[in-house]
C-alpha cells in the first residue's frame, strides 16, 4: 500500500485498483473539533480536484477534494455518528471514502510522505 | 462539576462558589437567573381575555386541532418581566462598542426613530390606494435618487430585504441579461476575499462557483482572475472594500476584463460605509451592488432589524430590475410599476422578489440619516470609519499580528491573526476574554484566508475615549494570551454562563425544548 498527499491536505492510500481517501493530521489540527462530515454516495463519480465531501468544524466548513478521478465504492458511515474520529484518527478510522481509480497515472502528480511533510513545514 | 470537552467548567457556580455563597434564587444581585418560558409550570392560565370564537362551519377538512398545544400561561407582568430580564442579559449597540467585523454595528440615531414613527409613515398599509400614500412613495423615490447618485449607477431596486437577498437580486438580473442574450453561462467566480454569502448566493441561483485566490497582500489575484475568464463565466462577485478590510485597487481593471469576456460584475456593497461619498462604484465598472441600509445608513441591525438591501444596477442590468418600483410622473406624482402594466412599462423584469415594495420603515430611517448628514456629512462618515479602524489597527502594533498591516492603511475594519499567541491559546480565548471585559467579541475565524482571524470594525460612531477603552481591554487580553495565562482559558469568568461546549452543541444540537410531561401539540 502506498500513501500519497495533496496540497489541499487530503491523503490517498492506494492498494491495487482501489484507494482510501481522508484528510491529513495537519488538516484536522487546523480545522479544530470536527462536528459534521458529508460524504459522497457509493457510485458517485468524482473528478480529480473536484468537490467530493464536506467537512465542518466549530470554526469553518471546508470542501474535501478528490485527489484523483474515480468512482466512490464506499463511504465511512462511522463518521456520521462520530465525526470526532476525524480528529482522533485522521489517517486511520477517520477515513472518508474509498475510490475505484479511473487512471492510476494521476497518482504521479501527488506528493509522498516526505514531500508532504516538507510542504506543511513551508506553510 | 459540569465540564466541556476541553475540561473547562461551564457553569458559574462551579468556579465562583469558592468566593461567593450560593443564593436561594440563583440570582446574583441584579444579574437575574431566568428560566425558559416553557419551564414555567402553569399551562392553564392566560393573561389575555379572548372572546369566544363565533360558531362557524369548519373548512379544515378534519384537520382541526383538538388537543392543547402547550403554550405557557403567563399574566401580563410575568410576560413583560420575562422578556425584560432576558434583554438585560443581551449585549447591544445601545450598551457599548460592538466590534463585530463585517457587520457594521453602529449607533442608530434616535432622529431616525422619530421620523419612522410619524403616523403618515408608520400607520399606512402596503395595499392602500396609491393616491393616499404619495408621501411614502416620495420617500422611496428620494432615497432611491440618493442611492443612485452616491453610487454613480443607473437605477436601483428597492425591494430586496437585506444583503443576501440583494445578492440574489443582482445575480437574478445577471442571469436575466444572459438569458435575454441567449447565453447559458454557468460559472460565477468568487475571490477568497469576498463575503461568505457570495458563493452561497451563486450556488442558490444554480451557478457553479469557483474560488479565485487572494494575493499575499489580501487582494484579488488579478492574473488568476483574468486567466480564469472565458465563455462559461457569467459573472464575478467581489466584495469591495473586501473582507480583509482592504480596498480592491484593481477594481476597474477587473471590471474591464470581466466585461471584455462577456461577464458581469457583482459587488457586495456591505462595506460601502468605508467609501460612501468618496468612491462611486459605477465609476469602477460595477454592474450590480447591494447597499445594506442597516449598515451604511444606520438603520437597526442585529435583533433590532429588519435589514434592507436595495440593489443599484448599471444601464446594462437596469432593464431586468425586479417589480415593483416607484416611478415619478411628469406631474410630480408617484405611481407603482407592477405586474398589471409591466408589459409596457418594464417588459424585461425578472419578476418579483417580495410581496410589497421593500422595508418602508427602513427607508424612512435611512433617508433621515442621509438628510441629517448631508453629502459632506456622508463623506465624513467614510473618513471617520476608516480613521477609527486604523486607530485600532495601529494601536495593536507589536502585540497582535496584522497580516495585511504592512500593506498600508486598512479601510473600515482591522484584521489580525492568532500568530504569536502562547502554545494552546487561540482566537477563541481572546474572544471569551473580551466578554469578561464587557465587550461583544469581534468576528472570529473569518475571513478564512487568515489563520485564527480576528476582524474588528469599530465604526465611525465611537469616539476616542471609547476606542481607547476597547484597545486597552484588547491589549490586556492579548497580553494574557501571549503570556499563556491559564485563567484566560477559563474565560468568561463573569458571564452568567461560563465557556460553553461549542463542539457538543454542534455535534448534538438540541433545537427544540421538549418536556414529555407537558401536553404536546397535536401532530
Amino acid at each position: 500500500m502506498t500513501t500519497y498527499y495533496t496540497e489541499d491536505h487530503e491523503w490517498i492510500a492506494v492498494e491495487g485498483g482501489t484507494a482510501t481517501v481522508g484528510i491529513t493530521d495537519y488538516a484536522q489540527a487546523q480545522l479544530g473539533d470536527i462536528v459534521f462530515v458529508e460524504l459522497p454516495a457509493p457510485g458517485t463519480n468524482v473528478a480529480k480536484g473536484g468537490e467530493a465531501a464536506v467537512v465542518e468544524s466549530v470554526k469553518a466548513a471546508s470542501d474535501v477534494f478528490a485527489p484523483v478521478t474515480g468512482t466512490v465504492s464506499e463511504a465511512n458511515g462511522a463518521l456520521e455518528e462520530d465525526p470526532a474520529l476525524v480528529n482522533s484518527a485522521p489517517e486511520g478510522d477517520g477515513w472518508f471514502f474509498k475510490l475505484a481509480l479511473a487512471d492510476p497515472a494521476e497518482l504521479d502528480g501527488l506528493m509522498d510522505a516526505a514531500a508532504y511533510k516538507a510542504f506543511c513545514d513551508s506553510l | 462539576m459540569s465540564m466541556n470537552s476541553e475540561g473547562r467548567v461551564t457553569r458559574p457556580e462551579t468556579l465562583a462558589a469558592a468566593d461567593a455563597p450560593a443564593t436561594f434564587t440563583g440570582n446574583r444581585a441584579l444579574m437575574l437567573e431566568e428560566a425558559l418560558i416553557f419551564e414555567r409550570d402553569d399551562y392553564a392560565r392566560t393573561g389575555v381575555d379572548i372572546a369566544e370564537a363565533p360558531a362557524t362551519s369548519s373548512r379544515l377538512g378534519g384537520l382541526e386541532r383538538h388537543r392543547a398545544i402547550g403554550l405557557p400561561g403567563l399574566t401580563e407582568p410575568e410576560a413583560v418581566r420575562h422578556y425584560t430580564r432576558l434583554s438585560r442579559q443581551n449585549y447591544a449597540i445601545d450598551l457599548g462598542l460592538f466590534p463585530l467585523g463585517s457587520c457594521t454595528m453602529k449607533h442608530n440615531p434616535r432622529l431616525n426613530e422619530k421620523m419612522a414613527r410619524l403616523p403618515g409613515f408608520a400607520d399606512i398599509h402596503p395595499l392602500a390606494p396609491v393616491d393616499t400614500v404619495q408621501g411614502a412613495l416620495a420617500v422611496i423615490d428620494e432615497l432611491a435618487q440618493w442611492l443612485v447618485t452616491l453610487t454613480g449607477m443607473h437605477a436601483v431596486a428597492m425591494s430586496p430585504k437585506a444583503g443576501a437577498h440583494g445578492e440574489l437580486c443582482g445575480l437574478l438580473a445577471i442571469r436575466a441579461a444572459h438569458d435575454a442574450a441567449g447565453s447559458d453561462r454557468s460559472m460565477i467566480l468568487v475571490p477568497e476575499s469576498a463575503h461568505g454569502t457570495n458563493p452561497a448566493t451563486a450556488a442558490f441561483c444554480g451557478y457553479k462557483v469557483e474560488n479565485i485566490p487572494a494575493t499575499a497582500d489580501g487582494r484579488v489575484d488579478l492574473d488568476a482572475l483574468t486567466a480564469r475568464l472565458g465563455p462559461d463565466v457569467a459573472g464575478v462577485m467581489i466584495t469591495n472594500p473586501n473582507t480583509c478590510g482592504l480596498f480592491e485597487r484593481d477594481m476597474k481593471r477587473i471590471s474591464d476584463a470581466v466585461h471584455a469576456a462577456g461577464g458581469y460584475v457583482y459587488c457586495d456593497g456591505a462595506n460601502f460605509n468605508a467609501i460612501v461619498g468618496r468612491v462611486r462604484p459605477g465609476d469602477l465598472g460595477i454592474d450590480a451592488m447591494h447597499i445594506n441600509l442597516h449598515k451604511t445608513f444606520s438603520t437597526p441591525h442585529g435583533g433590532g432589524g429588519p435589514g434592507s438591501g436595495p440593489v443599484v444596477l448599471s444601464a446594462a442590468l437596469a432593464p431586468y430590475a425586479p417589480l415593483p418600483f416607484v416611478a415619478k410622473q411628469p406631474d410630480g406624482s408617484f405611481r407603482l410599476i407592477e405586474e398589471e402594466t409591466a408589459d409596457q412599462d418594464h417588459p424585461g423584469s425578472f419578476g418579483r422578489m417580495s410581496a410589497f415594495h421593500g422595508q418602508m420603515g427602513m427607508f424612512t430611517r435611512a433617508l433621515t440619516y442621509i438628510l441629517s448628514h448631508g453629502a459632506d456629512g456622508l463623506r465624513q462618515v467614510a473618513g471617520d470609519a476608516v480613521l477609527n479602524a486604523n486607530y485600532v489597527l495601529r494601536s495593536l502594533d507589536g502585540l497582535l499580528d496584522a497580516p495585511f498591516g504592512p500593506s498600508g492603511p486598512c479601510m473600515h475594519e482591522a484584521l489580525f491573526s492568532d500568530d504569536g499567541l502562547a502554545p494552546g491559546f487561540t482566537t477563541l480565548d481572546i474572544a471569551k476574554g473580551l466578554i469578561d471585559e464587557g465587550f461583544h467579541p469581534m468576528t472570529m475565524y473569518f475571513p478564512l484566508v487568515v489563520h485564527g482571524a480576528m476582524l474588528i470594525e469599530p465604526t465611525e460612531t465611537e469616539g476616542k475615549a471609547a476606542l481607547d477603552q476597547f484597545v486597552g481591554a484588547l491589549r490586556s487580553v492579548a497580553e494574557r494570551a501571549k503570556a499563556g495565562d491559564e485563567a484566560l482559558k477559563a474565560a468568561p469568568a463573569f458571564a452568567p454562563r461560563r465557556r460553553l461546549d461549542e463542539t457538543a452543541a454542534a455535534r448534538k444540537p438540541v433545537l427544540v425544548w421538549k418536556d414529555e410531561t407537558l401536553p404536546q401539540a397535536a401532530e
